[in-house]
C-alpha cells in the first residue's frame, strides 16, 4: 500500500517536472524573442527587460536558464504582468477562486445528479431511460460547451427573462445583505453551472449504470438475497458500494475535461474566473499569464489524479485495512 | 470488402457514413455549389433566416449558410490532417513500445501518460497564441495533442500480436526484428487503432472550434468557431449567428463519432463474424 502511494505520487511529481520543462520550452519557441514570452507584448520599462535578461540568464546556456526558471517557479515567481501591473501568481490565484466557486458546486451536482441517475438506469436496463441516457451521453461528446452556454443565454435569459446572462454578481451589490449576495450569487450560477455539469452528469451517470449491472451480477449478491436480506439493502449495503470505485475514477479523472469546459464556458457568461482571465491575455499577449495558467491548470490537473488514486485506494476495504496496518 | 460491407449494417452506420460522403462532397465542391463569396460584404446587415438569406446574414451582411459552407472545409481539412498525424505518430510510438518492450517501453508509455494528462486545450491555446495563428500550426498542435489514445491502443494491440505463432515462424527465417516488426506485426494490428483514429477526427474539429473561438484561428479563412464568437456580442439581437455554427459543430462531431464507432465495429474480426 506504501509502496502504491509512493509510486502514484512518484509519477506526479515527474509529470509536473515534465510540464514545467514544456512550459519552459514555450518560452523558446516563440519567434523572435524569449524576452517578449516573459515579459509579454506590453511596453515594459527597459530596466524590468533588463533584469528580467539577467534573472533568467538569457545570454547563458539553456540547461542554467532552465535551472534559473525551474528556481524562480519554487519561490512562486511566475513573472509579471503587465498589461494587469500586478505579479501572475497572485492575479492567477484570486481569478482561479471565482473558476472554484462555479466548478465545485457545478462538479458536485453532476457527480450527485449522475450517480442518482446511473442507480435509476441500472435498475431499468434496456428501457427507454437507458437510450435517453445514452443519447445525452453521445451528444455531450460532440456538444461545443462554448455554444451550449450562448444557447443557454438565447433561451432563459435573452427570450425568458429567468436568469442573468452575464457575470457572477449583479453591480447594485455593494450595499447588500450576505444572503441577497449569496442569492444573486446563486441566480448568475445556474446556468454555467448547468453548461459545465451537463456532460460530465452523463459520464457519470454512464459509469455508473454499467458498474452497477457489473456489480449486481456478482456472486455475492445472490448470496445475500439468498440470506434473506432486503433487496434495497442488498443494494445500498453491498452492491452502490461496490459499485462506486469506477464512478471515483471517472469523477476525478475527467477534473481536466471539467476545467476546459468552465475556462471555455466563463468566457460566454463573462464570469470572472481564469476563462476570463485567459481569453483578456491571449487579446493583450499577455504570455506569463498564459503560461501561468497552464502550468497552475497541470498542476491542478495532477493532483486532481493523485487524490483519486488515493481516494480509489481509500474506498477498498483490503487496502484500508492495509493501510490501516500500516499506521498502526 | 467485407469491411464496407460491415459499413452501412445498421441505420447508425448508414447514416453517419452517408453524412461523412455528404459532407466531404459539399467542402471540395464548395466553390461550385455557392458563387457567393463568404467574405462578400453587403448593405443586408442582421437579416433574419427565412427571409432573403435561408440561414439570416451577419452584421456585414454575409451570408450564414456560405459561411457554413466554407467553415466546413476548415472544419474537415484540420480534423482530417491532424488525425493522420496522431494516428500515425500513436502507430509508430505505440509499435516501438508494444514490441520491443522493457525500457524502451517504460519511457514511451510515461511520456504518453505526460500527454494524456496535461490539460490539451488550454496547452494548445497557449502554444498558438504564442506561435501566431495559422492552419498549419493548429494542425500540428492538435496533432502532437491527440496522439496518446492511438499510442496505447496501437501498443496493446501489438503486445497480441507480437505473441501469435506466425511471427515466431518469420522469426526462424532469419528475419530482422525491425523488418518483423514493420513487415509482419504492424499491418495486422493496425485495425483498432484506426477505430481511434476516425474517432480522434471529431475531437479535432471539436478542439479546432474551441481554438478559434478564442480566436485562435487564421485570420483569413472562415471556421465555425470564430463565426460563434463574433455572434457572441449579438445574442441578444441577432440569435442566428451563434446558434446555427454551433448545431453546423455538434451534427459535424456526432456524426464523425457515430462514424468512429461503425468504422470499429467494422475493422473488430469478431463483431464482422457474428
Amino acid at each position: 500500500m506504501r509502496r502504491y502511494v509512493l509510486s502514484r505520487a512518484a509519477a506526479a511529481v515527474f509529470i509536473i517536472a515534465v510540464v514545467m520543462v514544456v512550459n519552459f520550452l514555450l518560452t523558446h519557441v516563440v519567434p523572435g524573442n524569449p524576452v517578449d514570452a516573459l515579459v509579454g507584448e506590453f511596453p515594459a520599462p527597459p530596466e524590468y527587460v533588463e533584469k528580467v535578461k539577467r534573472d533568467f540568464g538569457l545570454d547563458r546556456p539553456l540547461l542554467v536558464q532552465l535551472w534559473l526558471y525551474a528556481a524562480a517557479l519554487a519561490q512562486g515567481n511566475l513573472g509579471f504582468s503587465f498589461a494587469n501591473r500586478e505579479a501572475v501568481l497572485p492575479l492567477i490565484l484570486r481569478h482561479a477562486g471565482n473558476t472554484l466557486l462555479l466548478m465545485i458546486p457545478a462538479l458536485s451536482a453532476a457527480a450527485i445528479g449522475g450517480i442518482l441517475l446511473g442507480s435509476a438506469a441500472a435498475r431499468r436496463a434496456g428501457g427507454l431511460y437507458d437510450a435517453a441516457l445514452t443519447a445525452v451521453t453521445l451528444a455531450g461528446y460532440a456538444t461545443p460547451v462554448f455554444w451550449l452556454a450562448q444557447v443557454l443565454i438565447v433561451i432563459f435569459a435573452v427570450t425568458l427573462h429567468w436568469l442573468p446572462a452575464q457575470g457572477m454578481l449583479s453591480i447594485d451589490q455593494g450595499s447588500g445583505t450576505l444572503a441577497s449576495v449569496v442569492k444573486d450569487y446563486l441566480r448568475h450560477l445556474v446556468l454555467p453551472g448547468f453548461a459545465i455539469a451537463i456532460s460530465y452528469m452523463a459520464v457519470v451517470a454512464r459509469v455508473c449504470r454499467a458498474s452497477l449491472l457489473e456489480a449486481m451480477r456478482q456472486d455475492f449478491v445472490l448470496l445475500a438475497l439468498s440470506k434473506g436480506l432486503w433487496p434495497a439493502r442488498v443494494f445500498w449495503r453491498h452492491v452502490l458500494p461496490n459499485a462506486l470505485i469506477p464512478v471515483i475514477t471517472v469523477i476525478g479523472y475527467n477534473f481536466g475535461f471539467a476545467l476546459t469546459g468552465a475556462i471555455l464556458t466563463e468566457t460566454v457568461f463573462g464570469w470572472p474566473g481564469l476563462g476570463y482571465l485567459f481569453i483578456t491575455s491571449i487579446a493583450k499577449r499577455d504570455y506569463p499569464v498564459l503560461e501561468g495558467i497552464f502550468l497552475l491548470a497541470s498542476v491542478a490537473v495532477v493532483l486532481a489524479n493523485l487524490l483519486t488514486d488515493l481516494a480509489y485506494a481509500a474506498v477498498d476495504p483490503r487496502v484500508r485495512r492495509s493501510l490501516l496496518g500500516a499506521a498502526a | 470488402m467485407r469491411v464496407l460491407w460491415a459499413l452501412v449494417r445498421g441505420p447508425v452506420g448508414v447514416a453517419s457514413t452517408a453524412f461523412v460522403a455528404v459532407v466531404a462532397a459539399l467542402a471540395m465542391a464548395a466553390p461550385w455549389v455557392s458563387r457567393t463569396d463568404p467574405n462578400q460584404i453587403t448593405n443586408d446587415v442582421l437579416l433574419a433566416p427565412l427571409t432573403q438569406a435561408v440561414l439570416g446574414t451577419d452584421e456585414l451582411g454575409r451570408d450564414v449558410l456560405v459561411g457554413l459552407l466554407y467553415g466546413l472545409r476548415v472544419s474537415l481539412l484540420v480534423g482530417l490532417l491532424a488525425a493522420a498525424f496522431a494516428t500515425l505518430v500513436g502507430i509508430a510510438i505505440g509499435a516501438l513500445a508494444g514490441y520491443f518492450g522493457g525500457w524502451i517501453d517504460t519511457a514511451l508509455m510515461r511520456i504518453t501518460e505526460v500527454f494524456q494528462v496535461m490539460p490539451s486545450f488550454i496547452l494548445a491555446a497557449v502554444i498558438v497564441a504564442l506561435l501566431g495563428p495559422g492552419l498549419t500550426r493548429v494542425v500540428m498542435v492538435i496533432a502532437i495533442l491527440s496522439w496518446p489514445e492511438a499510442a496505447r491502443v496501437m501498443r496493446g494491440e501489438v503486445l497480441r500480436v507480437k505473441q501469435l505463432e506466425y511471427v515466431d515462424a518469420v522469426r526462424c527465417l532469419g528475419i530482422g526484428e525491425l523488418s518483423v516488426m514493420i513487415r509482419e506485426v504492424i499491418p495486422n494490428a493496425l485495425g483498432p487503432v484506426l477505430a481511434v483514429g476516425t474517432l480522434i477526427i471529431g475531437r479535432a474539429i471539436l478542439l479546432e472550434a474551441s481554438l478559434s473561438f478564442f480566436g485562435l484561428s487564421s485570420p483569413d479563412s472562415v471556421s465555425w468557431g470564430r463565426m460563434a464568437n463574433s455572434g457572441q456580442q449579438f445574442l441578444f439581437a441577432a440569435w442566428w449567428l451563434s446558434v446555427f455554427p454551433g448545431i453546423a459543430i455538434f451534427v459535424t462531431v456526432l456524426m464523425f463519432n457515430l462514424f468512429g464507432d461503425t468504422v470499429g465495429r467494422a475493422l473488430n474480426p469478431r463483431y464482422a463474424r457474428s
